[in-house]
């Protein structure tokens, strides 16, 4: 007998079109799966009853051999096959990872390849892969929980994620079988569990996620039913890991014990620690004993000392949360909503501190471990096509702009920050040589105006172009970002019609607090980017003319030039010349305009030859006659 | 915000008044029940709850199916002219009339298996059932 769930009025389906459909958090540490039943979200169990999946796998010989709970629990035995926090990896290339100290957890398999691989006794596996089996084990439970194969899925991913970022992580759902409808912000999705996104006004909401190992704060902005991420900001080391050694440092400091390097030790404080952690969620005071080996001491922990060894740690938030709200322009009581996110906000003072920095209630009602899952499913429900009344097209924003480098490594921006995706925006280049058969695209990413401050995301060559004089090819370039955030560039010369274009693939990625720095950066160093951008414009133009005048010369100096006004000239140049090295846009200005007002003799002539060439063996009357004509 | 939640209230109001004139016409008369099992009306209770809104609950069949008739399991925010209403373990059941023929004596019910849980029909005009459960004949 089939089980059914009720359906929204006239949306009951055939037998057998079911429109499945499941929210997936992939987490650093934990990773659920949730979904709409009945119009009321869950998140699903496995057979023992565990929503929580740990974000852990381990490998033998044979392959996979366990994920989550089990995978955890053997971490310590062994521990280069058994992947944890893969995450941190997703999207990064090998030269990312040697300058994070994430790397360090993990064992790579020497090669030149750009793609890291992680060394396990089922050969070599890259991020993607390892993630792979987490949303297959997702995947597996949530169609054992619903009956059937899912419609598609949506997979949050953190607010700073890249480009590279956000493809690994449909690589690794595509491997795993599963149908994306779309990538959506952790933080816009705990949004809309709160049903924020229904609110008739628009309004700013504030985002404070706090796990076991990660902090992220973001500000977000629904305006007319989008959401914008204004800011965010965090701490990729901070989180209830870090309140457990706390409480282990006070043991060992209260009992005159040391751990030395017994990591078995070690591993048995931090578990008491968090269950006297969770015990002061509630009670006032969590009694400890502890016996292990030479280890014997029992004490007790008062909720206040408790809350004085979390100090530090909020206090770490908070700046955190001032840092975001800086970079989204706002005060703090321009903050509507305060949603909490993370297993580490149950921690009363943590909501108590929070409610007070933003002088408002926190919103604490639906499980801060299960928020994302469930915002997440209910977007996927929507996108499943299983309410129909909604009207709700939930649109994403562009992180960073995306634009290409121009001549003097300039970027020139193409798609601004924080414009609502999907988009599709074109701009005209032109040649810069006369006879420039190919060009060199280079696409970026980022706030600044010089390429070398910014993103390099990929590179790629138009061929073909027709023999043209500098500046007469017209090249159109389109940037085109699909609803996942992901980009295509296309570059296309208008009179022939010759097309290239590039797919942004994983090569390597930024980490949160790259793209945070990245933005400031380009708020703080704005006015030195603009003089510098006015020296690069500069010396594209002092280099162009020269190329121009070069050319001219080598074909036709002696002909329209004596010595004297070609030493002239060319002094003239060899001033543009060493002006040009030099940081003074105006001065390049200066010499440029001395250089053209010395050459006006010369270029008239050639123009009076080339106009004389052209008249040559016809009458004065044709003239007239098309001028009557005309 | 007020006005808004003030309509609604009243057309709440409306739509109760609706249900109880239509009570006791059809069930009385002609036909047994509709019933839910004491699972099935706290599951309906919490879906509803959650939802916010609707008068109760729809079922129907529609003449489709690997083997005939499927059923239909729906919130209801409107009620018809000709709907047949029924109350039990205090859940509003409506049917229309022509499903109602195939659907008269049908207790609902609501299990799990392995994973999954949904809500079975337990319905006595059935002869032939598909596999899945999802379809049948009568």
């Amino acid at each position: 007998m089939a089980l059914l769930q009720i359906s929204e009025p006239g949306q009951a389906t055939a037998p057998h079109q079911h429109r499945l459909a499941a929210g997936i958090d992939l987490g650093t540490t934990n990773s659920l799966v949730a979904t709409v039943r009945s119009s009321l979200p869950t998140v699903l169990a496995d057979k023992n009853g565990e929503v929580i999946l740990p974000s852990v796998v381990r490998y033998d010989e044979n392959g996979v051999s366990s994920v989550g709970r089990e995978a955890r629990e053997l971490a310590a035995s062994d521990p280069f096959n058994t992947i944890s926090s893969v995450k941190r990896l997703i999207g990064l290339s090998a030269e990312d990872i040697a300058a994070s100290a994430s790397g360090m957890m993990f064992r790579f398999e020497q090669t030149d390849s750009s793609v890291p691989r992680l060394l396990t006794s089922a050969g070599a596996k890259t991020a993607i892969e390892v993630s792979a089996e987490i949303l297959k084990e997702l995947n597996h439970r949530a169609q054992q929980s619903l009956g059937g194969e899912l419609t598609g899925v949506v997979i949050t991913v953190p607010a700073y994620f890249d480009d590279t970022q956000r493809q690994a992580t449909k690589d690794a759902a595509q491997l795993a079988g599963l149908n994306v409808f779309r990538l959506v912000n952790e933080p816009t999705a705990a949004a809309i569990a709160y049903g924020l996104d229904q609110q008739e006004q628009d309004t700013t909401i504030a985002v404070y996620d706090l796990g076991g190992g990660t902090f992220d704060i973001s500000i977000l902005r629904l305006e007319r039913g989008v959401f914008e991420v204004l800011s965010t900001a965090g701490d990729t080391a901070l989180g209830g890991d870090d309140m457990d050694q706390a409480i282990v440092d006070w043991m060992l400091e209260s009992s005159n014990l040391s751990v030395d390097q017994d990591a078995g030790l070690q591993r048995y404080l931090l578990d008491n620690a968090r269950q006297a952690k969770h015990v002061l969620s509630d009670a006032p005071v969590a009694e400890i004993s502890l016996s292990r080996g030479d280890f014997d001491w029992s004490g007790s922990l008062s909720k206040e000392t408790f809350e004085n060894l979390l100090e530090p740690i909020i206090a770490k938030t908070l700046a955190s949360c001032r840092r975001a709200l800086r970079d989204a322009k706002l005060d703090k009581k321009s903050i509507e909503n305060v949603v909490m996110v993370g297993g580490s906000t149950r921690i009363p003072i943590v909501r108590r501190k929070i409610s007070e920095f933003f002088a408002r209630e926190v919103l604490t009602d639906i499980d801060p471990d299960q928020v994302v899952a469930i915002g997440a499913a209910v977007q996927a429900d929507i996108l499943a096509g299983n309410k129909p009344d909604s009207d709700m097209l939930l649109l994403d924003v562009v992180p960073l702009s995306l634009g290409i480098e121009t001549m003097g490594g300039l970027t020139e921006h193409i798609i601004p920050r924080n414009t609502t995706i999907p988009v599709a925006r074109a701009q005209e280049f032109t040649t810069y040589k006369d006879g420039q058969s190919a060009m060199a695209l280079h696409v970026v990413q980022g706030e600044r105006d010089l390429v070398q401050d910014c993103r390099s995301l990929g590179r790629f060559e138009l061929r073909g172009i027709p023999p043209m004089v500098a500046g007469q090819a017209r090249i159109v370039v389109t940037f085109q970002v699909d609803a996942d955030g992901l980009l295509t560039v296309s570059a296309t010369e208008q009179t022939s019609g010759v097309a290239a274009e590039v797919h942004i693939k994983p090569s390597y990625g930024l980490s949160d607090n790259e793209i945070e720095k990245m933005i400031v950066d380009s708020m703080e160093n704005a006015e030195t980017d603009v003089r510098t951008r006015m020296l690069q414009e500069q010396r594209v133009e002092a280099d162009r003319t020269i190329v121009a005048l070069d050319a001219a010369m080598q074909r036709d100096a002696d002909e329209f030039l004596n010595n004297e006004e070609k030493d002239t000239i060319l002094k003239a140049r060899a001033n543009v010349l060493s002006t040009r090295e030099s940081d003074d846009s105006e001065a390049i200005k200066q010499s440029l305009h001395a250089l053209e007002a010395v050459s006006e003799i010369y270029v008239s002539r050639r123009m009076n030859a080339s106009v004389g060439a052209t008249m040559r063996g016809k009458k004065l009357s044709n003239y007239d006659k098309q001028d009557t004509a005309s | 915000m007020v006005k808004l939640h003030q309509q609604r209230l009243s057309l709440q109001l409306e739509v109760e008044a609706a249900l109880s004139a239509a009570l006791p016409i059809g069930a009385k008369e002609t036909y047994m029940a509709i019933t839910l099992t004491d699972a099935a009306a706290d599951r309906v209770k919490t879906f509803m709850d959650n939802r916010g809104k609707g008068i109760g609950l729809r079922l129907a069949v529609r003449t489709t199916g690997c083997s005939g008739m499927a059923y239909v399991l729906e919130f209801a925010d409107e009620l018809d002219q000709s709907d047949v209403v029924f109350e039990d373990n205090d859940v509003k059941v409506i049917v229309d009339p022509k499903s109602l023929v195939y659907l008269d004596g049908t207790e609902l019910d609501f299990g799990k298996e392995g994973l999954n849980e949904g809500f079975k029909f337990n319905n006595p005009n059935v002869k032939d059932e598909c596999g899945c459960g999802e379809s049948f004949k009568v």
